[in-house]
């Protein structure tokens, strides 16, 4: 996020864009629903007429993967009726001529028929939105989870830079991350391509300074990603794998082409706190210790790093994850100093990251610190780019065209399946499952299917279905709701039985690889 | 700025600010039953009042703006003599058999029984040690010995996983409907202030829950002052004076609320959210304050495990499975390179464990082939 939850009780303005908040966010759509209860305006644009949704003024179901239609159909009605930022655009941001270019390329009414919405909606809502600075873009995996995802997160930029309301309190772009420390891991550079701190691998400055820290020799290339890692299991040029974590074999997409993925691994490692689909696979499982056994930090969604506190033991003879990779380094040659989650981050992450140099534990006893902190005395960073002035000079516009998801609905498979989460359960369920309670407020998957197409089908509400892909199928009971638009299945990845993993494509966005778990072409059957 | 007088020193205030706020940022401690922060205020316990100079009245300082040149008392003698009248009539109007030993012996016997007889009774209130009632009829001297026990049915809503209401012990104050309609926004608990067509009047104007709308956050337990709205899972395992409490982050979404673990003998037996810490506020949802026993499953792994020929898993030593890692890892180095190495870091445990990772993959196997779940 650029920007803080503490804005969103403040800010006067959301325009939520494929987040599915009041489940996925719990805590942070409180802010965002009293902030409406308290006079703010909120726009909701998802196909499905979601929790969050029922608090907006206005709601817009764009069709699943029309996003970028739909956003450069705003910013149509933005500059021909000159409702943009001319003075931020001109003193703040690069491109705007080739931007435009584009979007007068999608008047409402173009962008209206790929969206599904009328025309007068769209300029109503470029209307809307421009008529209270700032505003603040919200936005999930709704936006990231498209074979044209990174051109979805580019759009908001555009759009939100547009506006002129990057840089400022109660504005920016805001993912809400979805894992607790998923905005850490990034952080911590587990990703293939930088260390630590965002510092690039191909980087040779960089690579020197971490060799010298490491005392190693470091490879110039950047890594692969998850999708070529797993191809290369099956192709041999991977041959050993290590699973830290991850229950890969019910997340990714297309289960039966993941487990044979895994299947083909010469030698495989888990880390984990539990047996999982994935763990099956191994050939080595070290358990772990968990949440509350050990002491470190998470980063959130808003880049703040808080505590995590040991509590009480492991079972048995679990060992905190640090230590297992230390006591592989040394069987492999490397000593290792820092011995606890406090010495890492003090006398290593800190010191490496230059975003972190600011952060050591001993400043975040309480409330945590959001990045970039870079010195002891500095207060933490609630959002970025102040004042318009962005980390890399100018904002950028990126014009983007319009890419439809790879599979698209047809006679035999005519509707669309979206994916998300559920309030009950997170992803797998190796974790709540286990909690007392929350198996009997969420215990099975459902299809959920609009009261259009249960009725077309014949289906009634919690009749057994059959759902199928080109890749799987699965029966799940008929959930019929009103949040659903017609032509439209959403199901959840928490249960293994009635996984939409089953059915979900594994086709990826060029740049970042990242799934399109938000489309891919269906059929629902009654079950006799 | 403008000034009051609170009990005759000199207090600033911002016009727009109750007394009681005005008195809280001067550090001068109002009782309070029925305010919640960062909601409206309802006004209806009356244990706040305080003495105004030129009101005959006693007003309640929660509702009443501070005013240029206002004279407060806020712990006169009439002013305490208010309050402990307010509280013996809310003890009176549940069953808080806390304070039974007050009672005349001919009396005692048979309200204990006829009380721990009722369900969820059976064991001391679940807010023992951590109520607001109990501890301002202490502080107040308050006793229920002249009063007679309520007896009497009262409703009770125990038939969902996660929450008991126990309405025996309502003092009627309504943070919990102000917790789950202005708080969380659920408008699951409409307010009982007036007659609801779904509750039966004789038995009196209770909260009572609309599991439609509910999300199971429990919000309103962690806003209720007494022991009328409880956890299932916490019931009778701790106390508030015999748990350690230990600050930590959420390990579910990436909003990062700030938990408070209440921990005894070595268990987490109930989880509340940090007042006041960012970025949650104290606020919290169903997988955040109910999704932390996990931990504790049968099913956790307690041992390494390497995989025999037969394809079962066969428990070995730490020493084992390291170094048949640590070598099967350097023998696939050596014959095809560090490139075929690949791992996936964990987007759910501490930013330590993923750094050490990276560095075993980058510094160590000598390869960047190290991702995780973030682009998936």
């Amino acid at each position: 996020m650029t920007n803080s939850f503490e804005d969103f009780p403040k800010a006067k303005m959301f325009f939520i864009i494929g987040s599915n908040t009041t489940e996925a966010h719990p805590v942070a759509a409180t802010f965002l629903k009293q902030a409406v209860q308290d006079g703010a305006q909120m726009i909701v644009v998802d196909p499905r007429y979601s929790g969050i949704a029922e608090h907006a003024q206005m709601h817009v179901p764009i069709k699943v993967g029309s996003d970028v239609a739909f956003i450069n159909g705003l910013m149509h009605v933005l500059i021909s009726e000159e409702l943009y930022d001319k003075d931020y655009v001109q003193s703040c941001t690069v491109g705007f001529d080739s931007l435009k270019e584009k979007v007068l390329e999608w008047p409402p009414e173009r962008a209206a028929e790929v969206a599904g919405v009328p025309a007068e909606t769209i300029v109503a809502v470029a209307r809307k939105l421009a008529s209270v600075k700032p505003a603040m873009l919200i936005y999930t995996l709704g936006i990231t989870e498209h074979t044209c995802g990174v051109n979805n997160v580019l759009s908001c930029a555009n759009l939100q830079m547009l506006l002129g309301n990057v840089g400022f309190e109660c504005g920016g772009v805001n993912p809400l991350r979805g894992q607790n420390n998923v905005q850490g891991a990034c952080d911590m550079g587990a990703l293939p391509n930088v260390y630590p701190g965002y510092q690039k691998v191909i980087d040779e400055a960089a690579r020197k300074k971490f060799e010298e820290a490491w005392g190693a020799e470091l490879s110039p290339n950047n890594g692969l990603m998850m999708p070529a890692m797993m191809d290369g299991l099956v192709d041999g040029t991977v041959k050993a794998f290590y699973v830290f974590g991850e229950n890969l074999a019910n997340t990714e997409p297309d289960i039966r082409h993941v487990e044979h993925c895994l299947e083909s691994a010469e030698f495989m490692v888990c880390n984990d706190i539990f047996p999982t689909e994935t763990t099956r696979f191994a050939d080595v499982i070290l358990p772990a210790t968990a949440w509350s056994e050990d002491d470190g930090t998470f980063t959130n969604s808003e880049r703040r790093v808080s505590r995590v506190r040991k509590a009480v033991e492991a079972p048995g003879v679990s060992k905190p994850n640090w230590w297992v990779f230390k006591e592989i380094a040394k069987r492999m040659g490397h000593d290792w100093e820092a011995n606890s989650g406090q010495e890492i981050w003090d006398n290593e992450i800190s010191v490496l990251a230059p975003q972190m140099v600011g952060i050591k534990f001993e400043r975040i006893e309480n409330d945590g610190l959001q990045w970039p902190v870079p010195d002891l005395d500095h207060p933490g960073t609630p959002y970025l780019h102040k004042e318009g002035c962005f980390t890399c000079g100018l904002g950028n516009f990126t014009p983007v065209e319009w890419t439809p998801p790879a599979e698209v609905p047809d006679e035999e498979y005519p509707l669309v399946l979206s994916t998300g989460r559920r309030l009950y359960h997170y992803h797998t369920r190796t974790q709540t499952g286990r909690c007392a309670g929350l198996n009997d407020l969420l215990g099975e998957e459902t299809a959920d299917i609009s009261l259009a197409d249960a009725a077309k089908l014949g289906i009634s509400d919690g009749e057994r279905v059959k759902v199928s892909s080109r890749r799987g199928e699965v029966e799940v009971r008929a959930r019929v709701t009103k949040q659903v638009q017609e032509g439209m299945v959403w199901m959840a990845f928490h249960f293994r039985e009635g996984c939409a993993n089953w059915l979900t494509n594994p086709v990826y966005d060029p740049v970042s690889q990242t799934a399109e778990y938000k489309a891919c072409s269906v059929k629902v059957e009654k079950l006799a | 700025m403008s000034q009051i007088k609170i009990n005759g020193r000199e207090v600033p205030f911002e016009p727009g600010q109750t007394i009681l706020e005005a008195a809280k940022a001067a550090g001068i401690t109002i009782p309070t039953l029925c305010h919640l922060p960062q909601t409206q205020a309802s006004g209806v316990c009356r244990v706040c009042v305080v003495e105004v100079a030129g009101s005959d009245r006693l007003l309640p300082s929660c509702e009443t703006p501070a005013a240029e040149g206002m004279e407060v008392k806020t712990d006169s003698p009439r002013v305490r003599e208010a309050r402990k009248g307010i509280l013996e009539m809310l003890l009176a109007s549940g069953q808080h058999n806390c304070l039974v030993m007050d009672l005349p012996p001919e009396k005692w016997t048979s309200f204990q029984i006829e009380t721990m007889s009722r369900p969820w009774h059976d064991q001391i209130c679940p807010a023992h040690g951590d109520c607001r009632l109990q501890d301002l009829a202490v502080e107040y001297g308050v006793t229920v010995a002249a009063q007679e026990p309520p007896s009497g049915e009262f409703p009770l809503d125990d038939e969902h996983p996660m929450i008991v209401r126990d309405f025996s012990r309502c003092i009627q104050c309504g943070r919990c409907v102000a917790a789950c309609n202005e708080v969380q926004v659920n408008r699951a608990i409409p307010a009982p202030w007036g007659p609801r067509k779904d509750q039966d009047p004789d038995q009196g104007w209770y909260p009572l829950v609309d599991y439609d709308n509910c999300t199971h956050c429990g919000e309103c337990v962690q806003a209720c002052p007494v022991g009328a709205l409880f956890e299932k899972k916490a019931y009778g395992l701790a106390y508030a004076n015999d748990v350690e409490k230990v600050r930590t982050t959420c390990p579910y979404c990436g909003v990062g609320c700030q938990l408070w673990l209440h921990v005894k003998d070595g268990k987490i037996v109930k989880v509340t959210g940090v007042e006041n810490g960012s970025p949650n506020k104290g606020r919290l949802c169903v997988k955040g304050r109910f999704g932390y026993d996990f931990i504790f499953s049968d099913e956790r792994l307690t041992t390494p495990l390497i995989k025999q020929a037969d394809g079962s898993f066969a428990e070995a030593s730490w020493d084992e499975a390291l170094d048949l890692v640590a070598n099967r890892f350097m023998e696939i180095k050596q014959k095809h390179g560090p490139d075929a190495l690949a791992g996936v870091s964990c987007a759910r445990s501490i930013n330590e464990d993923s750094y050490q990772m990276q560095k075993l993959f980058r510094a160590v196997i000598g390869t960047n082939n190290i991702d995780h779940c973030a682009r998936t």
